[in-house]
């Protein structure tokens, strides 16, 4: 049992998700849902505990030993992603069923809801688990498909048309990887990641890997949402219902950065990818415009789930900057904030979908004097909402302090201080959602008392998080030195 | 020249991929979008079963008197990667239609008319 965890994480949601098609029993598929989740969260915490006791675990699928059978091969980068991801999904799906009634009225058939939700889990732990290129674009497609699916179902109608849209750029994206796949299973002949890396020795300069590498840059930074390939983001965001948008805000584009350490950093290597190829002088600069161009649109957006979105397209910055470094603290910054962002997203989305229970809508002006009316939702979202800004005892602060430091390393000051200048924006747009909430009457009409805060089913989840956010921003040990090692292994200075 | 015919089916492979992602990117109704990305996904499969092609080799079976063998891989990924192809347009399809019936056009310039001024 002990041994086949790496593919039982991911085997778990995947079998789950046909059996919720069965068993159409709306509380029945609800609880099922939600306990396959939360199992698989224990498992992904095992997988990390025998990570760390053990070193990295290769799994044979099928007993078919690598290069020729699929490998699943966990190290502590990807036990790390599997946790946030399978952690999220287990927070959100206990999160889900108040929600989903009131925002879903037209899908009675919630099951569905639950099929696609566990679908795209189960595709978002393949990504992270496997170790085999092909699989990470199979996995890639399943996630994709079923994230399609639940943006679209949405109350507003908009939100049909930011599903398609997502649905041609991630399609673009992803078919883009499975060219780069494919030139390379040409030179090298083998799809297994860590094989991999060992036969592109001697071919990395011929022209067919180089193209490879383009397509795999652009693939990938479609699929992340890295500024300017994010338009498919803010709007899908915006229109999901909230149960899926704090899912996907914290997971899907977490998963896509993994994806690129992973193929630059263990397939391609750090000295062909950052050294020779300067991948760094393409990120940074994107990394860095993205900061900044998508902090202050976030700023002037009245639809706060858009607000929060765009603040993500940022977010993403915040990550790719911290890898664009190659060095230790860089990347640790760039993992730790992987995490940490993943964290602070999912409260503050899950807080919208409490506004949006309450309030019907997540304008700007809906939510006066809600500090007063849904006293700890809005303590909530000011908690992560500080954590986003990078204040100190908070997750936010621990990646902006790698960052800071992994820029000062390298004797760039001037990004040091862009870090530190756009956490300013992140306050202003913080900030406005606070000022009305806290310090504008609440709206007459509604009459005394009409609205409540969430029910406790609700905040439970919420609040979880956000001890959570200050739990790993007070002592970093678990996090931050998770990710220094994974870092560590990924540039290849530990042994 | 002869490099040129030799790599016939890369120049295919090119021409359909380059057509496929100038219709997702020029055209502005969402059938033709759908059909150029398919397009596009198609190219990659003919590329994929290209490279699989050894020359004057045969099905890979073992039998006497044949040493040369095509590289069944390639074709096993593509099937399931034209799986994965038919679903995506399958869900495509499925979310025009509910584009069709909310919006009653399904010509991206005009879906955008009406959120505007919505």
């Amino acid at each position: 049992m002990e041994e086949h965890l790496p593919v039982l994480v991911v085997l778990v949601p995947m079998l789950a998700a046909p059996l919720c098609l069965l068993l159409r029993h709306r509380t029945a598929v609800t609880g099922f849902a939600i306990a396959v989740a939360w199992l698989t969260f224990a498992i992904s915490v095992l997988l990390l505990l025998r990570v760390l006791d053990q070193g990295v675990i290769s799994y044979e699928l099928g007993g078919w030993p690598p290069p020729w059978g699929i490998e699943y091969r966990i190290d502590l980068l990807n036990a790390f992603v599997l946790i946030l991801v399978a952690g999220i999904g287990a927070i959100v799906a206990t999160w889900s069923p108040a929600s989903i009634s009131v925002e879903l009225p037209r899908y009675e058939r919630h099951y569905l809801f639950y099929t696609a939700y566990l679908l795209c889990l189960t595709g978002l732990l393949g990504i992270t688990a496997t170790g085999d290129l092909f699989n990470v674009f199979v996995f890639l497609e399943i996630s994709a498909l079923s994230s399609y699916v639940l943006i679209s179902m949405g109350q507003d109608r908009r939100a049909l048309t930011s599903a398609y849209q997502y649905l041609i750029m991630g399609t673009l994206g992803a078919t883009f990887i499975l060219i780069g796949i494919g030139l390379l299973y040409i030179m090298t002949g083998t799809l297994n990641m860590a094989d991999m890396a060992v036969q592109l020795e001697g071919v990395r300069d011929t022209r067919t890997v180089l193209v490879a590498f383009g397509f795999f840059v652009v693939g990938i930074s479609v699929k992340m949402a890295l500024f300017p390939l994010h338009l498919w983001l803010p709007n899908a965001y915006a229109y999901a219902p909230s149960v899926v948008t704090a899912f996907l805000a914290a997971t899907a584009t977490k998963v896509s950065v993994y994806i690129l350490l992973r193929f630059f950093f263990t397939v391609f290597g750090h000295e062909f990818a950052f050294g020779s190829m300067r991948l760094w002088v393409f990120l940074m600069p994107l990394a860095l415009i993205g900061i900044v161009t998508a902090s202050l649109v976030a700023i002037f957006q009245n639809n706060i789930k858009r607000m929060l979105a765009y603040s993500s397209v940022a977010q993403i910055g915040y990550m790719v900057l911290g890898i664009s470094f190659a060095s230790v603290n860089g990347l640790t910054g760039g993992i730790v904030h992987l995490f940490n962002h993943g964290l602070m997203k999912c409260a503050l989305f899950l807080a919208m979908g409490c506004i949006v229970m309450r309030c019907g809508s997540v304008h700007i002006d809906e939510m006066r004097g809600l500090g007063r009316r849904m006293p700890w939702t809005m303590a909530a979202f000011v908690a992560a909402g500080l954590s986003l800004i990078g204040v100190p005892l908070t997750v936010g602060f621990i990646s902006k302090w790698y960052l800071v430091l992994a820029a000062l390393e390298q004797g760039l000051w001037p990004v040091a201080a862009l870090v530190l200048l756009s956490s300013l924006l992140a306050a202003v747009y913080v900030w406005r959602v606070v000022e009305v909430a806290y310090f504008h009457e609440p709206r007459a009409v509604d009459g005394e008392g009409a609205i409540t805060d969430a029910p406790l089913s609700l905040l439970l989840p919420m609040w979880a998080l956000v001890i959570a956010i200050f739990y790993f921003g007070i002592s970093t040990e678990a996090t931050a030195g998770i990710a220094r090692m994974a870092a560590e292994s990924l540039l290849g200075t530990s042994p | 020249m002869a490099d040129v015919l030799g790599l016939y089916n890369y120049w295919v492979v090119i021409v359909l991929m380059m057509t496929g992602f100038y219709i997702v990117v020029a055209r502005d109704n969402l059938i033709k979008k759908i059909i150029g990305l398919s397009i596009f996904q198609t190219s990659v499969f003919l590329l994929f079963i290209t490279v699989g092609k050894v020359e004057g080799g045969t099905a890979p079976i073992l039998a006497e008197g044949f040493d040369v063998y095509s590289n069944p891989l390639p074709g096993v990924l593509i099937l399931t990667a034209i799986v994965v192809g038919v679903a995506t347009t399958a869900v495509a399809l499925g979310l025009v239609v509910r584009i069709n019936e909310e919006y009653g056009t399904i010509e991206e310039g005009e879906i955008h008319v009406q959120d505007v001024e919505a």
